[in-house]
């Protein structure tokens, strides 16, 4: 639907910036407080076993998301 | 937060405000900051107390108090738990922003991390908007050098126009730069101006619209800050400050007709509550990104690659899942072969002892029952805890430490998230289940970490599956004895290493199996969603590592373990001693359990061990070999390798130590733990769930076992 990629399909390695946050409630705020706005640059760094959740580099801190979570962070080159 | 007097039992459960002062001159200051930054640190640090540290966000989840003074000044210093915001989305989130908003502390220290500056300084900077008593402190500045990091703390200081002092907290003397700030700020009462944080000027046109409503709290609140959380409603805050304010804030006139002021001017720009929120944030976001340009610099480009290689390995699609088990195994290998001897000297040494005091009691002519009483009960089942319970947990507590000093244990969190998820619940919960290894009353407070309410009952009722250092030495002890003979050899230990980490993962299965269930029933609910720090790896310091876990962690539980083996120790003793009819006591309530037991593949006493066990699981197996022993056996059993034998008389066979494994690793979790459950669930009818259900469990497993068992025989 949307024109934009989610960060969940960043490959490991890659990066990108925030375009726009898709979730909503305390999530989207829970997102806003580690620093995920509009323009924040992401590193997507690592896959865990399962392959779900992944670490991303977030202002300089690692962050794991979990797909559901990741899939609402609309992303731009 | 991990296993000190304060994190252990009732008293681990209180997030409350009640502040203690010394004295009525003493300085109230609260240690804020974002999760894992070190503030456990700088409070043990200033108040030499032993709040257990560790690397992992999440370790302190209620306020804990302690005293300090610098100068003839006293302070009483508050450590409160680590949050990433102000804006409280979960219990350790709320207890930080009450005590910061209404604890009416003199002065807030937020501890930031130097290596992450800038995510930091967005909770820096939601204080700010609370508070001008601040002192920011930047931590781990050996880190970020290491690291190549280099932040300009002058600068840093006049930017957010408030003291800014640069530390690091696992170096005392760096921590007096931080106390001569405080008193300065709160003795001098030299006043700070703090930066104001500029939202998009329709934004602040509303903020100012909302003030003249709110001036008669200038006194007591930040009105700007209040302004704003008017605009941006959140239910349980308003709560909190009605009750602060003593005025039911969105049904006063005054302040009514100027919200619907404020709102029309956020309405005609189109500004809706999500917008509003996300403008309020990203204002906050913003700020820090651009402070932190003009104050920190970066020396190597990929400072953090030696993490991420680390990672690579630990975390890896192939070597994360291995990795970890098998250094489960390596510390239970260590902890086994490395605590038998020791085990042996100190039984050695106590039941020489006891010979001894016999002597001393013989001497002095005091009548038998006086001998039995204090020497054959008391002092012998104090003896076992002791020989059997210290080597471990002295050998164990270090090692897990030192994982967790590391920053392994959000690793171990971000491995398993997966299967969590399955079960619908919180990958967070491998954290406080490594909590429970130390004891399950401190994993039960822990799951404070877990943010949606369904899954953090779920981590509550099964941390009992975690066995806790009370039953690991029962473990162990009837591994060694039953499984591998007391002689080690390398095979033999390795193999007994293997056996006890398989215990371990049948309770980890257990724990998946029993979220699962949980969540397909009594606590079915949508998933939530989860964000996980891993923190930098830092180096461990070994010798404060070891020293700290001997003396605060074993030392203390033993003593707790000791305390409860004292009157327990008594009480078999006058059991086995009392005679009623033919029988003694003890022979009486064992033989009423003896059937039951014997459907679980145990025996009477054994049962009677466990249901005695109830205020701490560590005595459960010196009642059994107490009561074996009293119950009319001549023969002095003092070492361990003797004990064995013991066993085999009363009838055990490899059955019975299975079934008594598995029961000690799902039963009743114990006194305190349920103390605990009550409190953190302030619900009867949950403590009732989670006494019941790993008993039931554990029955239905070792029912099965000892019958499947049986018919191999």
């Amino acid at each position: 639907m949307s024109a934009y990629n989610s960060l969940n399909e960043l490959q490991k390695g890659q990066t990108a910036k925030v375009k726009a946050l898709a979730a909503t409630g305390s999530m989207r705020r829970r997102l806003q407080d580690i620093g995920l706005i509009e323009g924040t640059r992401v590193e997507c760094l690592q896959i865990s076993p399962g392959g779900d959740p992944i670490a991303y580099l977030i202002r300089g801190a690692v962050i794991a998301l979990r797909l559901e979570d990741s899939s609402n962070i609309l992303i731009c080159q | 937060m991990g296993l000190t007097n304060n994190s252990l039992g009732i008293k681990a459960v209180d997030s409350g405000l009640a502040i203690k002062k010394v004295s009525s001159e003493d300085k109230v200051v609260a240690l804020a900051g974002n999760p894992n930054v070190g503030k456990s640190t700088v409070f043990n640090n200033l108040t030499g107390m032993n709040q257990h540290t560790g690397n992992w966000p999440g370790k302190t989840v209620s306020n804990a108090q302690g005293y300090c003074s610098h100068n003839d000044k006293n302070y009483v210093l508050v450590d409160i738990p680590g949050t990433y915001s102000l804006m409280a989305h979960s219990v350790e989130e709320e207890v930080a922003r009450d005590f910061i908003c209404f604890g009416n502390p003199d002065a807030v220290v937020v501890v930031c991390d130097a290596t992450c500056l800038e995510r930091n300084l967005n909770l820096v900077l939601q204080a700010i908007e609370i508070t001008d008593n601040i002192i920011i402190c930047v931590n781990l500045m050996d880190e970020a050098k290491r690291k190549g990091i280099i932040i300009d703390t002058d600068r840093l200081s006049i930017i957010l126009g408030v003291p800014v002092v640069a530390t690091n907290a696992r170096k005392k003397n760096t921590l007096y730069k931080l106390m001569q700030a405080l008193e300065e700020l709160l003795i001098s009462q030299k006043k700070a101006t703090p930066i104001k944080i500029e939202y998009e000027s329709d934004v602040e046109t509303a903020i100012n619209a909302m003030l003249p409503a709110l001036v008669r709290f200038k006194d007591v609140i930040s009105l700007r800050w209040l302004a704003i959380r008017l605009l941006d409603y959140d239910e349980t805050l308003t709560k909190q400050l009605n009750e602060f304010l003593g005025c039911d804030l969105y049904s006063d006139e005054e302040i009514n007709t100027k919200l619907r002021e404020a709102k029309g001017i956020l309405d005609a720009c189109d500004i809706s509550a999500e917008k509003l929120q996300d403008k309020i944030t990203s204002g906050l976001v913003l700020t820090a990104e651009k402070i932190c340009k003009q104050t920190v610099s970066f020396k190597k480009r990929n400072y953090n690659s030696s993490d991420r290689r680390i990672d690579r390995i630990l975390t890896g699609k192939t070597t994360g899942i291995p990795v970890m088990a098998a250094m489960l195994t390596v510390i239970f290998w260590i902890t086994l072969s490395g605590a038998n001897y020791p085990s042996r000297l100190i039984s050695n040494g106590l039941f020489r002892m006891q010979d001894i005091l016999t002597e001393l009691f013989n001497n002095i002519g005091a009548p038998d029952w006086l001998h039995g009483l204090l020497v054959l009960g008391m002092y012998r089942v104090v003896a076992w805890v002791v020989s059997v319970m210290l080597p471990p947990m002295a050998i164990f507590f270090p090692l897990f430490t030192l994982l967790e000093d590391l920053g392994y244990l959000p690793r171990v969190a971000f491995n398993l998230d997966k299967f969590f998820k399955k079960c619908g619940a919180c990958g967070k919960q491998a954290l406080t289940m490594c909590m429970g290894f130390g004891c399950n009353a401190a994993g039960v407070v822990g799951c404070r970490i877990i943010d949606s309410p369904r899954e953090r009952l779920i981590g509550i009722i099964t941390n009992n599956f975690v066995p806790c250092n009370g039953r690991f030495p029962t473990l162990i002890a009837i591994l060694t004895m039953f499984f591998i003979g007391t002689s080690v050899g390398m095979f033999e230990s390795i193999l007994s290493a293997l056996l006890l980490t398989c215990i371990i993962l049948l309770g980890v299965v257990m724990t998946f199996a029993v979220s699962r269930l949980l969540s397909k029933t009594i606590l079915k609910g949508i998933q939530s969603s989860f964000t996980l720090e891993l923190p930098p790896y830092r180096r461990p310091q070994i010798g404060k590592v070891i020293v700290r876990s001997i003396f605060d962690r074993t030392l203390f539980v033993l003593g707790r373990a000791l305390a409860v083996a004292a009157p327990a120790g008594l009480l078999i003793w006058v059991m086995a001693n009392v005679t009623l009819g033919d029988y003694t006591l003890l022979a009486h309530c064992s033989g009423f359990l003896d059937p039951f037991a014997r459907l679980l593949g145990m025996d009477g006493v054994i049962l009677l061990a466990f249901i005695l066990g109830f205020p701490a699981n560590e005595i459960v197996f010196p009642i059994i070999i107490m009561a074996y022993l009293s119950s009319g056996s001549i023969m002095e059993y003092e070492r361990l390798s003797d004990l064995r034998e013991l066993l085999t008389l009363n009838g055990w066979s490899w059955i019975t130590a299975g079934s008594t494994m598995l029961f000690s690793l799902m039963h009743w979790p114990c006194s305190t733990t349920c103390l605990t459950i009550q409190k953190e669930t302030k619900s009867l009818k949950w403590t009732a769930i989670s006494f019941v259900l790993p008993t039931l469990i554990g029955m239905a497993v070792c029912f099965v076992f000892a019958n499947t068992a049986r018919l191999f025989v």
